[in-house]
Formats: structure tokens, C-alpha cells, sequence
């Protein structure tokens, strides 16, 4: 195998991901590391699932957060309101996600451009402003506490436990999605991000196969966001708001359309900056605003492909 | 009849703001293909800036004027710092960049400005107007009149001037209109600058009603935004015709329905359009070429 062969494996990516995940908590000072660290997997779950959709298929969705909300809230509201275990709740967030994906896919992935991105936006801010309103359930504005998740008799409480969950969900669903691209279904995603006229003449049902992994990606983003309140311990409904779906799309533009380890390192980047820029207060806006012009102007193609592409010029 | 037509007088005054803003982001829309997400920080900007320099001691009509050479000022900033680099990128990623741009000034009005919430004194008096059992706010009339101004005079501008001719021309074939001399780029530029004075006045004209604060413009331009949509984006006289009949919606579904879910008419109205119509309910189908 040549370098640029081993590089691009998709083997390598997931083994060098395992390898990452067992070794970095060797390096970790405190809790604390471990708590971004475990957001970083969860973020770049969801990160998976949007670039599947985004990378892969070509279809853009700025109201991912939505689902985001979906999962987060099941595990919240479920255990409170319905007396729901919180298995069970994350399960039918998961679910509801993708009953809602394939609902609201049907008619607006028939959309192109910038109408697939506006519905998608209109699409989260209902949901958000659904989460905000519906205050007798949700909590409105303020939140409202999840229930610890209990497997068992064992609680998963904690950075250090949460760091493992969400570090080896990634790792499964990186396997997942890398086998769903190799499958036919895959190479159909694929056709169509290349041009969904020449994959209609092929005979891909283009509808149904944009509708699949729309829903898939609401089913990685809903588990994303059942871990996240899980984790939290309390949810807020700005979990689903614009921002926040922005900030997913920057993630996966950021660290490479259509590169799975690049979900990781954009989540990574996403993640760790505000952290990094917490000294800047209330310039956080601002700098949050230009990084992502930044990136969309000067980094279209990503962290990761364009790292890539360096490493293969030089190892032929 | 009087509760209706209170309804009516409420649903037209916010109408003609989203009117203002979809008409703004028409504009850009047509003059370049870009989806200006920054139009409702435009609007953000005029009311904020004349509030601060009013604050300043600046006399109003001044600070007024000010604030839309300011916002013009930070609309051709826009064009050509952040959009003109990324020239040839796909609509989303200009899309993108224009949200990237209105968190940036979203950010930077916090920093320059605050966070709190501010007003202007109304122009003719707060005591309102009575009709047929309703009220309706002097002020209202002025954002009214307001609109229909702006409306006529964009008109007269593109219709009866070279330059207007010449947006026209660009709005319909970009490499046609180069072909014959027109500087696209400039009209562009222009586009951004008109859009940016549009949504600066629509501010201060509204901000006496609707206060106005750093956080304004996220949902005003989502608004706008399904404003032009409905009217059918590129289509100037669906945008105004679009964002009055979505005050009147709003206003209507805030009397009738639900107050709390007022924000949400917007984007149902997007969801249900988008579905039914895709090209919006004045917007002609798009053919495309393989």
C-alpha cells in the first residue's frame, strides 16, 4: 500500500480514531478535559450525519438543530412527563426524529439551493420556537432538567464516563456510515451529488434515496442531541436553534465535505474554540461571525481534503 | 369589525417593514444570486446607530441621515470583503457567509452598542388616529408612506434611469449584460449599497413603534426572507405584495390564534409554499439546462 493509499483507507481513519480516543485521556489534566472532549464525539456524531446528507449527497440543511432538539427533549420530557425510562425515551427520540425526517423531507427535498436552505432553516426555527413555547412540557425559555441515564442499575454520570460513551457512538457510527457509502445506496448518494439528472437516467430513484439519508442524518443528529442532554443533565431550547445549526454546517464544512475524519476535526475546532476564545467575552460574536466568513471564504474545501491532497502531492 | 380592522392597521405597518426588507434582499438576489442573510442587520443598524447618535446629542433628522450613510457604508463593506472573495462559490456557501456576516454585526453592534432594548420619539406624537372603532398610530401612517415611497421611487429609479436599465439587464442575463458594457460589478456593489439604505430607513422608521435592539435582525430578515419567497424571490413587486400579506398573517394569526406563536406564521408560510408553490405564488418555474 502507498502512503496515499493508506491515507485514504477508510480503515486507517476509524483505527487511527480508536487509537486517538484510548490514548488522549492519557493526556488529560483534569475533568474538565474530558468534558470537552466528550462534546467534541458528540457534536461530531451529528457532524457525521449532516455531512452524509451535506458531503456525500449534496443536499444542504441549515435546520439540523431541530433534530438535534428532537432527541435532546425525548430524553428530557420522556422520564418526566411519561415516566419513560430514558433508554426507551432516547429510542423514541431517535424514532420521532426520523418520523419527522421523512414527513417534512417528502416535499422540501424536492427543493434545490437556496429554497432546500431556506426550508430547511424555517424547518429548525419551528421546532425551536415549538421547544420555547410548549413551556408546560418543555420548561419555555429556561430548560428543565434530564434525568440521569440509568442502564441497568448503572448511572452514566460524569466527563470521564460520557467521554467513553460518546468516543466509542462515534466510532460506531463512523463504521456505519463509511458502510453505508460502500453499499449501492452509497454509490447512489454519490450520483446524485454529482448531478441528480444523470442519476435519474441511471435509474436511481433520486427522491427516495435523498429521503433515506435525509433520515438517517436526523437519527445521528437526534442521538447527538439525547447524549448532549443526558450528559448536561439539563436542556435549553436554544439546543435547537439557528446558531446552532449554523455551527453544525461550519463544522462540517470546516473539517471537509464528504470526510468523515474531517466531521471529527471540524466538531473539534467548533467545539475547543469558543473555550479557547472564552477570554474574549463579549467579542465572542463577533469573532464567531467572522471565523465562519472565514472558513466559507478561505477554506471551502475543508481541513481534511485539503490536507489530504497536500500529503498526496508529496508521497505519489 | 373594529377588532378586524385593528388587526388590518397592525398587520400593514409590519407588513411594509418586511415589505422593505424583502425588496432588499430581491435586489441583491437579482443583481448577484446571493440570499443576503445580513438584510435584517441592515435594518438592526439604521434604528440602533439613529438611537446612539440621538443619545449623543446628535439632532435626529441628522442622526437619521447618518445612520443610512453608515449602513451603506457597512453593506458595500460587505460586498467587498466577504462576498466579492468568494465570487465563485455555490449559493450555500454564499449563504453562509451572509449569516457568518449578520452574526458578525450582530456581535459588533453588542460590542459598539448593548444589548438592551431602544426607542425613538414617534415623528407626529403618539396619540393615536380613530377609525371606524380602531386606533392606529401617526407613526404607523409614516412607515406606511414610508414604504410606498421608497417603493415608487426604486421604481421610477429602475425604469426610468440608464443605471436602473442596466440592473435590469444584469438581473436578466449577467453575461449578456457584460457583453454590452455594463459594468456588472459596479451594479452589484450598487445592489448592496440600495439594499443596505433600504433596510437602514425601514429601522428608523419602525423603531418608534417596535423598539429595536442588537438581536433584531436574525428573525426580521428570516421574515423578509419568507416574504420574497412568497411573493417569489427575484420578483420585486411579489416581495412587497409578500411581506404585506405576511403582517397580515401574523397579525392576524396573533389576534385569532395564538400571540406566542406569532413568529412561527413566517415559517409555515415558507414550509406551505415552499411544498405547494416552489417558485413562490408570482415566481414562473426555472427550467434547467443539463
Amino acid at each position: 500500500m502507498t502512503m496515499h493509499q493508506l491515507f485514504k483507507s477508510r480503515l486507517t481513519m476509524i483505527v487511527a480514531v480508536v487509537v486517538l480516543a484510548a490514548l488522549l485521556p492519557m493526556f488529560f489534566p483534569s475533568a474538565y478535559y474530558y468534558r470537552v472532549a466528550a462534546l467534541v464525539f458528540v457534536f461530531a456524531l451529528a457532524g457525521i450525519g449532516l455531512n452524509l446528507l451535506m458531503g456525500y449527497t449534496g443536499q444542504v440543511s441549515l435546520g439540523h438543530a431541530g433534530f438535534i432538539g428532537i432527541g435532546a427533549y425525548a430524553v428530557a420530557v420522556g422520564p418526566t412527563h411519561f415516566g419513560l425510562p430514558p433508554w426507551l425515551s432516547f429510542l423514541v427520540g431517535a424514532a420521532l426524529s426520523a418520523a419527522v425526517a421523512y414527513l417534512v423531507g417528502r416535499p422540501i427535498l424536492r427543493l434545490r439551493g437556496h429554497y432546500l436552505a431556506v426550508a430547511t432553516l424555517g424547518f429548525g426555527t419551528l421546532l425551536s420556537i415549538v421547544f420555547t413555547n410548549e413551556a408546560h412540557l418543555t420548561g419555555g425559555p429556561d430548560g428543565m432538567a434530564v434525568q440521569r441515564l440509568l442502564l441497568f442499575g448503572w448511572a452514566a454520570r460524569g466527563s470521564e464516563t460520557w467521554y467513553w460513551i460518546s468516543a466509542i457512538s462515534f466510532v460506531i457510527g463512523a463504521v456505519l456510515a463509511v458502510n453505508l457509502m460502500d453499499s449501492p445506496t452509497g454509490r447512489a448518494l454519490r450520483a446524485i451529488h454529482d448531478s441528480e439528472v444523470a442519476a435519474r437516467v441511471l435509474g436511481i430513484d433520486v427522491a427516495k434515496k435523498k429521503l433515506t439519508v435525509f433520515v438517517i442524518s436526523a437519527v445521528y443528529a437526534s442521538v447527538a442531541g439525547s447524549y448532549l442532554a443526558l450528559f448536561n443533565g439539563h436542556i435549553t431550547p436554544e439546543v435547537s436553534g439557528f446558531l446552532r445549526s449554523i455551527e453544525l454546517v461550519a463544522m462540517v464544512v470546516l473539517g471537509g465535505m464528504g470526510s468523515i475524519a474531517g466531521s471529527l476535526v471540524g466538531a473539534a475546532v467548533i467545539v475547543m474554540l469558543p473555550q479557547v476564545l472564552s477570554f474574549l467575552h463579549d467579542y465572542e460574536h463577533m469573532v464567531l461571525g467572522l471565523i465562519i466568513m472565514a472558513v466559507m471564504i478561505f477554506l471551502r474545501q475543508g481541513i481534511v481534503p485539503s490536507l489530504t491532497a497536500m500529503l498526496a502531492r508529496r508521497h505519489p | 369589525m373594529a377588532e378586524l380592522l385593528q388587526f388590518v392597521f397592525s398587520g400593514l405597518t409590519v407588513g411594509a417593514v418586511y415589505a422593505l426588507v424583502a425588496l432588499g434582499f430581491t435586489l441583491i438576489y437579482n443583481a448577484s444570486d446571493v440570499v443576503n442573510f445580513a438584510q435584517g442587520e441592515f435594518v438592526m443598524l439604521g434604528g440602533l446607530t439613529t438611537v446612539f447618535l440621538g443619545l449623543a446629542g446628535v439632532p435626529l433628522p441628522l442622526a437619521a441621515l447618518i445612520a443610512i450613510v453608515a449602513t451603506i457604508a457597512v453593506g458595500l463593506a460587505l460586498h467587498r470583503f466577504a462576498i466579492e472573495p468568494a465570487r465563485s462559490a455555490g449559493p450555500v456557501v454564499l449563504i453562509m457567509i451572509t449569516i457568518g456576516a449578520s452574526i458578525f454585526l450582530r456581535g459588533a453592534a453588542q460590542v459598539v452598542f448593548d444589548k438592551r432594548f431602544h426607542s425613538l420619539p414617534q415623528w407626529f406624537g403618539a396619540d393615536p388616529i380613530r377609525v371606524g372603532g380602531a386606533a392606529i398610530l401617526p407613526q404607523s401612517l409614516v412607515v406606511l408612506f414610508g414604504a410606498l415611497a421608497i417603493v415608487v421611487l426604486l421604481w421610477a429609479f429602475i425604469d426610468r434611469t440608464l443605471f436602473g436599465k442596466a440592473m435590469i439587464a444584469t438581473a436578466a442575463n449577467r453575461l449578456a449584460a457584460r457583453l454590452v458594457g455594463i459594468n456588472t460589478r459596479a451594479i452589484v456593489g450598487f445592489s448592496f449599497a440600495i439594499s443596505a439604505a433600504i433596510g437602514a430607513v425601514a429601522g428608523i422608521l419602525i423603531t418608534p413603534i417596535t423598539l429595536t435592539s442588537s438581536e433584531v435582525g436574525t428573525l426580521l430578515a428570516l421574515k423578509g426572507f419568507a416574504a420574497a419567497m412568497l411573493g417569489g424571490i427575484g420578483n420585486a413587486a411579489g416581495a412587497v405584495v409578500g411581506g404585506i400579506l405576511l403582517g397580515l398573517l401574523e397579525a392576524f394569526a396573533a389576534g385569532y390564534l395564538s400571540s406566542q406563536y406569532k413568529d412561527a406564521v413566517a415559517f409555515l408560510v415558507i414550509l406551505a409554499v415552499l411544498s405547494a408553490m416552489p417558485h413562490g405564488l408570482f415566481g414562473r418555474a426555472r427550467v434547467d439546462r443539463v
